[in-house]
């Protein structure tokens, strides 16, 4: 298989996903937002409610619109660009897919026509229901996706069959019960809280700042800065759990995120910033603070964070022993059972082996150069990382802080907002996807080279396509996907700018002529 | 639960997400395949789409299932097939990507331009994927050019265009015809007045045409093409894998079946009289009748292809014994299991949550509710 088809693959998956995910944060979050005003609509039988539930519905459906059509993409495209991944680890791989569908998807989507068209159907109480049993299947959803990727972090519960070549699982508990993937999961929904809670700040700033709808605008961003603030603090309580975790079983991951080349004497030190060099395996001009990391990695002092060098030379051992593995499942392929007890003592360091396919043919005649070449890249560029987690952290720390003043004013109840709040607010908007972006870049691009950790290398896993193929595939994606994100946000900003009044009520000030737009 | 017995249910399990999605999904597809026909002013048009506004979401999700199914209970085919029907494949994830925003963004701005390019995305979105389904399954029929290394990695040796034979049009425009038929009765329930009538003649000619298509392509099948036939002993029960069995091409083969269990005629003939019957229902003006006779039609069609194919599910045109069978390419025991029981409790949920939002729609759309909640509605 050629290189280039295994790299526009993984840019073809990337840049899918990636996109993909500038809508599900916002879906995630805004639903319960949606919930929330509903509730309070219900309960207190304030017409504005409803209105605040129907106008940012509208803005929900813009966005939940994307967010189907690109995830479609997502589930075709394991099997058409990953098919080798497809097969060996469908059995495990699968499941939760097909959990997700049967049990949140179809909730989720049958209930989004309701929450839009029956308003005038059913009863208040119904409607209510409908809104959040649709929260429900939405984050459910989430749940069974985060547990198939924790599974590509962390597998658990599977065993290798040399009979039908592919991993099969064992132990359904285990996979469901992950730690990756439920430490995974409440981070990310909390991100798309706190992502959606972003959104209506911003947007309810920009009313506040322009004078406009101010009962609805006020509404709006107490809702959110509440909302913002208790998930934001989640999401970072819950990211250092991540840490944890990380420290605990994705090694190379935490390594590579804190650039710590070599393994130091306990408890680690915490790299603030730095510049991480690759080839000669050092970051330079480091600040660093004494011990935090080894708190956040092992929470305790004495045990050691192990460093890249040194994991290196782990994997070059298991690499080696990875032939040996190969070389017996070609004999028990070719029927040769004697050599099973052997073969199931060191199967766990196959998926090593095939770390070679993209420098030999024949992975049983690899040389030493093919080892070392293998070795040195059985770990992810190091800066990209670094930069990456120290951009999505920084993010969440600032929006901490911003969701806790905005929550403060709000607290105050003073009638006016300090500008220079409700200008930060409204140019904040951007970073949460910023930070959701390169959360999800460091933990799918800090799994390299592994499609599932230390079981399927990437390269491998990737289907047998032409280069023609891909681009074709690509040029279609990348064309189609620009235009359509440019008339989301161009449809995005319309409604937006015009506010409630888009819902023809009569009541609002673009309709009342109490403003200009 | 013995093993063969959950290979056996996983194969009934995928053909019912299949005809699902066929008859679910199958109606706004067809809608959407028939907006710029049926439809001529820009109300009636949003009349048809909002037929099937608060509906085709969750129809859509039939077809994630059943993709999600196929993944988790037969993932080498799902594996061989998304990436040998590659470009096929794009064509119809792009097509796909027009509904969802074709349908929430078309009325969202009272501009002709804007409106009529989202129904040509309408149109294509809908339209594009039953093709493209029934081409893939003719050329199931016909055989799939691919085999495996030694450590099952997959070489896919065709063509997109390849894939555009004769034969697999024939059953991409039989497809697209029952989609459309599909499409045509649902708006019989659901409109009223000129609307009506149109849907009611095309639906009439769509299904007397599929019905004879189909009958067509049989004969085809029978006299015109080869089949496939097991020929080394399979151990149903066992842990398999594709490549242990031997498997030879006979003319004829895929009616073999039809002798060996004699039951199975049930479905072309289930088949016929249910696209038929969709056909003349139409034109008598029984249009709940005829949705539920396409219905039938569809899930006799999809059986008749499963049925004549068994247990064959992707044969390999250029190594055949390398076929995939719904034996030798499924998932573990345990995994078949788990999914079997989650199918169980989910299913019927499902399909009760999916009733009570049709009962909670019910009733025709009229250009009078699309005038009065122009603002709300799709």
């Amino acid at each position: 298989m050629s290189e280039l088809v295994v790299e526009l693959s993984r840019w073809q998956f990337a840049l899918t996903a990636m996109y993909h995910f500038l809508f599900v944060p916002l879906t995630l979050g805004l639903v319960f937002i949606l919930a929330i005003m509903e509730s309070t609509y219900v309960m207190t039988g304030k017409e504005i409610y409803r209105d605040m539930t129907k106008f940012w519905g509208k803005l929900f459906g813009i966005n939940f619109a994307l967010g189907v059509t690109t995830g479609i993409t997502m589930e075709f495209q394991f099997g058409t660009n990953w098919s080798y991944y497809s097969h060996y680890v469908g059995d495990i791989f699968g499941a939760p897919l097909a959990i997700e569908a049967l049990m949140a998807f179809f909730l989720e989507s049958t209930l989004v026509g309701m929450f839009f068209f029956s308003w005038d159907r059913l009863s208040k109480v119904k409607h209510l229901m409908v809104t959040w049993l649709m929260a429900l299947g939405t984050n459910l959803s989430a749940m069974w996706i985060l547990i198939a990727n924790g599974w590509m972090q962390h597998p658990v519960g599977a065993e290798f069959n040399y009979e039908t070549m592919r991993m099969e699982l064992v132990d359904f508990g285990a996979l469901i019960f992950n730690p990756v993937a439920q430490v995974k999961f409440v981070h990310t929904v909390s991100a798309g809280y706190v992502t959606a809670a972003m959104f209506v700040l911003a947007i309810s700033s920009w009313y506040l700042l322009k004078k406009r709808d101010l009962p609805f605008a006020r509404r709006s961003f107490a809702i959110a800065a509440a909302f913002g603030l208790l998930s934001s603090l989640s999401v970072i309580v819950l990211g250092d759990e991540s840490g944890y975790e990380l420290g605990d079983v994705q090694q190379v991951k935490l390594a590579a995120v804190e650039a710590e080349w070599e393994t130091h004497e306990p408890p680690a030190s915490f790299t603030v910033i730095g510049f991480p060099d690759q080839e000669a395996e050092v970051t330079n001009f480091a600040l660093k603070i004494p011990g935090v990391m080894g708190l956040i990695a092992t929470r305790s002092l004495d045990e050691e964070v192990t460093g890249l060098k040194d994991l290196k030379e782990i994997h070059r051992q298991r690499i080696i022993n990875g032939i040996y593995a190969y070389t017996l499942l070609e004999k028990l392929r070719a029927g040769d059972l004697t050599v099973k007890p052997e073969f199931e003592k060191v199967k766990d360091d196959l998926g090593y082996g095939l770390l070679l396919t993209p420098y030999t043919e024949d992975i049983t005649q690899a040389t030493q150069e093919h080892i070392e070449l293998a070795t040195q890249n059985s770990i992810p560029q190091v800066a990209p990382l670094f930069w990456s987690f120290r951009i999505m952290v920084g993010i969440g720390f600032f929006m901490l802080i911003l969701f806790a003043v905005a929550f403060y004013y709000n607290a105050k109840r003073t009638p006016e907002k300090p500008t220079w709040l409700l200008k930060t607010a409204l140019y904040s908007l951007p970073l949460p996807w910023i930070a959701c972006e390169a959360g999800w870049f460091v933990a799918e691009y800090g799994r390299q080279p592994w499609a599932v950790g230390e079981l399927l290398p990437t390269h491998i896993a990737a289907s047998n396509l032409a280069v023609s193929d891909l681009i074709v595939s690509m040029t279609v994606i990348t064309v189609l996907y620009a235009v359509f994100i440019a008339v989301e946000v161009w449809l995005m900003q319309h409604f937006a700018r015009k506010g409630p009044s888009t819902l023809k009520t009569g009541k609002y000030d673009l309709e009342t002529g109490k403003s200009e737009a | 639960m013995e093993y063969e017995l959950l290979k056996v249910i996983w194969w009934v399990l995928v053909g019912v997400l299949l005809i699902g999605f066929a008859v679910a999904d199958g109606f706004d597809m067809g809608v959407g395949a028939l907006l710029r026909i049926i439809g001529r002013t820009d109300n009636e048009r949003r009349v048809l789409i909002n037929t099937v506004a608060p509906h085709w979401d969750g129809n859509q999700v039939w077809l994630i299932t059943a993709g999600g199914a196929l993944f988790a209970a037969w993932p080498i085919v799902y594996a061989v097939s998304f990436s040998g029907f590659y470009i096929a494949m794009i064509l119809t994830l792009a097509a796909l990507w027009f509904r969802p925003v074709g349908f929430d963004y078309r009325s969202k701005l009272d501009n002709k331009k804007w409106r009529s390019n989202w129904d040509w995305g309408l149109t294509f979105g809908s339209a594009v994927p039953p093709v493209i389904f029934g081409v893939a399954f003719g050329n199931l029929l016909l055989g799939v050019p691919f085999q495996f290394d030694d450590i099952l990695r997959i070489e896919y040796t065709g063509s997109f265009f390849a894939l555009l034979n004769p034969f697999a049009l024939l059953a991409g425009i039989i497809s697209l015809l029952m989609i459309v038929t599909q499409g045509g009765t649902y708006l019989q329930m659901k409109t009223e007045k000129q609307l009506l009538a149109r849907a009611e003649g095309i639906s009439t000619l769509t299904g007397i045409a599929a019905a004879v298509l189909f009958m067509l392509a049989g004969v085809w099948l029978w006299l015109g093409l080869d089949g496939y036939v097991v020929t080394s002993q399979i151990a149903t029960n066992e842990t398999l894998s594709p490549v242990m069995k031997t498997v030879e091409v006979g003319e004829g083969a895929w009616l073999n079946n039809y002798s060996k269990y004699p039951w199975m005629i049930i479905a072309p003939v289930l088949g016929i009289a249910g696209l038929l019957g969709a056909g003349l229902l139409s034109f008598a003006k029984r249009g709940a009748l005829a949705f539920v006779s396409n219905s039938l039609g569809i899930a006799g069609v999809i059986m008749t292809a499963g049925f004549s194919m068994f247990p064959f599910l992707m044969p390999s045109s250029s190594n055949p014994s390398m076929s995939l069978t719904m034996w030798d390419a499924v998932s573990s025991q345990n995994t078949l299991f788990i999914m079997f029981c989650v199918a169980m409790i989910f299913v019927p949920i499902v399909l009760g949550y999916t009733a009570w939002t049709y009962w909670v729609m019910r009733g025709r759309i009229t250009e009078k509710h699309i005038e009065d909640n122009s603002n709300s509605l799709y």
